[in-house]
């Protein structure tokens, strides 16, 4: 390839934001639940009936736009976006077109490459549409209308991005921004956070932007990623054998790996929108926005600072942690609960990590509660339980948020102090292994281990390793003399 | 005045609507969203410059409710409305995704 070119992407990102209740009207906005059970007029569509907008809805739009550096309007409005489709009941989507709540910001991204700054042309406040299942039996669609009015928040960017890497790391910046205020649990498989990503090539050094498509349908980091180099390689190839790029959305496979053109006509993006004239606008003075300004939580920058000041454990530590609010309010509430950060952070950052990749997970996924892992570590402190044992209780609570005194219990793992049995057994260990015994004696200082395993087998894995080391050393001196 | 609604522009919003129309009533629809805009351009005689747009009727704003659960499940009732139902879901014609 002779010319070489840059590939310029804006994204588009959709939020479901955390609210009890649907933007407009007070049905549950929780996943889930039978089909249609969570509906009622208003998010149905019917004729007659007036929306009324969830004040918190508002309120997580600012604090978004807030830690995003956003202008904040002092007066916005909703419009009607007009489209026909089952999913949408009232043939059209209430949004934000001509004055939206947030305008004007942006955040910084670190890349391999260096910082640099992703613009964010505005964010707004719309209503998520209900979900279409082809009937194959009756060659009919079925429309359940339980996501309809569930609130979004759109996010769109500047075209400021030029490769995979800087998407992922915006996207993975306003993933944080947004769980650490609480807005959204932003799962890209579960479809709480979406990104459609606007991508463009153009020869290096060009000032006009190429033409650009809409990729649709990323659920993954890996998704998206291969989404942006299919594309990118497809719209090369395609002015390098002379053609165009024709603006159009398109839909990701991500099992073959392509992209394919979604129908045009049908499509035509003629939404004619209007102000919405069943929602008065919103007009927010300056004490409001204050007030807003005061409410927004601690981020991860200070969060990291006081850290450092409070607990005594590693920055390494602490950047890990406090990479997902989850993570940091895990840690601490547990610390809060049984001090001891060091030993906290420990099970946070070995098992707690390990878990987690080998099952898939994000650090949203845990189960286990501060209060388990505050008696747990307890538990080891006063040596009730040793580490090996410590940790397969550890995966009980991973799995199922087990307690580990009730685990310990039924399991029958508590270490055994019963002096005397542990004699007994250590006494039947020397005997069994005399080779190992003069190895010891020999000076070899590794045999020691092998007699302490064989010694915890004895056991049952219920003795404390310490304990059983000390006892083998004392009972091969004694015998020495 | 010459009437701006041409064929194609009918055609299209013809499209938007998803309605079908026959000749006649194409006609028709041209003439009355002719004089739609006609009585629109009277309007743009006007001199409106430094006067907002007005976005909502009775002058009101900030009307908010909380995030409360205020509705238990209505599916009954909803679902009277659907023209056919199955599996407690509205029964539609088939719609290609995508
Ligand atoms: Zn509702």
């Amino acid at each position: 390839m002779g010319k070489r070119y840059e590939t310029v992407i804006g994204l588009e990102v959709h939020v479901e934001l955390a609210t009890k209740t649907k933007i407009f009207c007070g049905c549950p906005a929780a996943f889930g639940g039978a089909p249609n059970t969570h509906v009622c007029p208003v998010c149905t569509g019917m004729p007659g009936t007036l929306p009324v907008l969830n004040k918190k809805v508002l309120e997580y739009a600012v604090a978004v736009g807030l830690a995003a550096n956003c202008k904040i309007s002092e007066y916005c409005k909703f419009d009607r976006k007009n489209y026909f489709y089952p999913d949408n009941p009232q043939n059209y989507q209430i949004s934000q077109l001509y004055l939206p709540i947030c305008t004007d910001g942006g955040v910084e991204i670190e890349t391999e490459a260096g910082k640099k700054t992703v613009g964010i042309h505005e964010i707004h406040m719309e209503e998520d549409a209900g979900k279409l299942i082809h009937d194959e039996w009756e060659d009919c669609s079925l429309v359940d209308y339980n996501r309809s009015g569930v609130p979004l928040l759109e996010i769109v960017s500047r075209p400021d991005m030029r490769n995979a890497e800087e998407v992922i790391a915006y996207l993975e910046k306003l993933r944080m921004m947004i769980q650490y205020l609480g807005a959204s649990d932003c799962k890209l498989q579960e479809g709480s956070m979406r990104a459609d990503v606007n991508l463009s090539v153009r020869e290096e050094g060009a000032e006009k932007y190429g033409t650009r498509t809409e990729m649709k349908n990323l659920n993954s980091f890996r998704a998206i990623r291969r989404a942006i180099e299919g594309e990118r390689e497809r719209q090369m190839e395609l002015l390098e054998a002379g053609g165009r790029v024709i603006q159009e959305t398109r839909r990701w496979d991500d099992n073959k790996g392509e992209s394919y053109a979604m129908r045009s006509k049908e499509d035509a993006k003629d939404y004619r929108y209007f102000p919405d004239p069943d929602l008065p606008p919103i007009v927010i003075d300056k004490a409001w926005l204050e007030e807003m300004k005061k409410a927004q939580p601690e981020f991860r920058p200070e969060k990291i600072k006081r850290y450092q000041k409070e607990y005594d454990i590693p920055d390494y530590d602490i950047e890990i942690i406090t990479a997902s609010k989850r993570m940091a309010d895990i840690f601490e509430e547990t610390v809060e609960r049984c001090g001891q950060p060091k030993k906290v952070s420990n099970w946070l950052m070995v098992e707690t990590l390990r878990l987690l990749k080998e099952n898939g997970m994000e650090p949203e996924d845990i189960r286990f509660s501060p209060e388990n892992l505050a008696k747990l570590i307890k538990m080891t402190d006063a040596k009730e339980i040793n580490s090996s044992v410590a940790k397969e209780v550890f995966e009980a609570m991973f799995d199922r948020n087990a307690d580990p005194e009730k685990y310990v219990e039924e399991q029958g793992l508590k270490t055994v102090n019963d002096e005397s049995a542990l004699r007994e057994a250590v006494e039947k260990v020397i005997a069994g292994n005399p080779k190992s015994v003069e190895d010891y004696r020999n000076g070899k200082e590794k045999a020691i281990g092998f007699l302490v395993g064989q010694t915890m087998k004895e056991m049952k894995g219920k003795a404390d390793p310490g304990e059983v080391n000390k006892l083998l050393r004392e009972w091969l001196q004694e015998m020495k003399e | 005045m010459e009437n701006r609604i041409n064929d194609e522009m009918i055609e299209h919003i013809g499209i938007l609507a998803k309605l079908e129309l026959s000749a006649k009533e194409r006609e028709q629809a041209k003439e009355d969203m002719g004089k739609m805009l006609g009585y629109i351009d009277k309007m743009e005689e006007l001199d409106t410059s430094g006067i907002e747009p007005l976005s909502h009727a009775f002058g009101i704003r900030n009307v908010f409710r909380e995030d409360e659960e205020a509705n238990g499940n209505m599916r009954e009732d909803v679902l009277k409305n659907a023209p056919e139902e199955k599996d407690g879901m509205f029964l539609v014609p088939r719609t290609f995704e995508g």
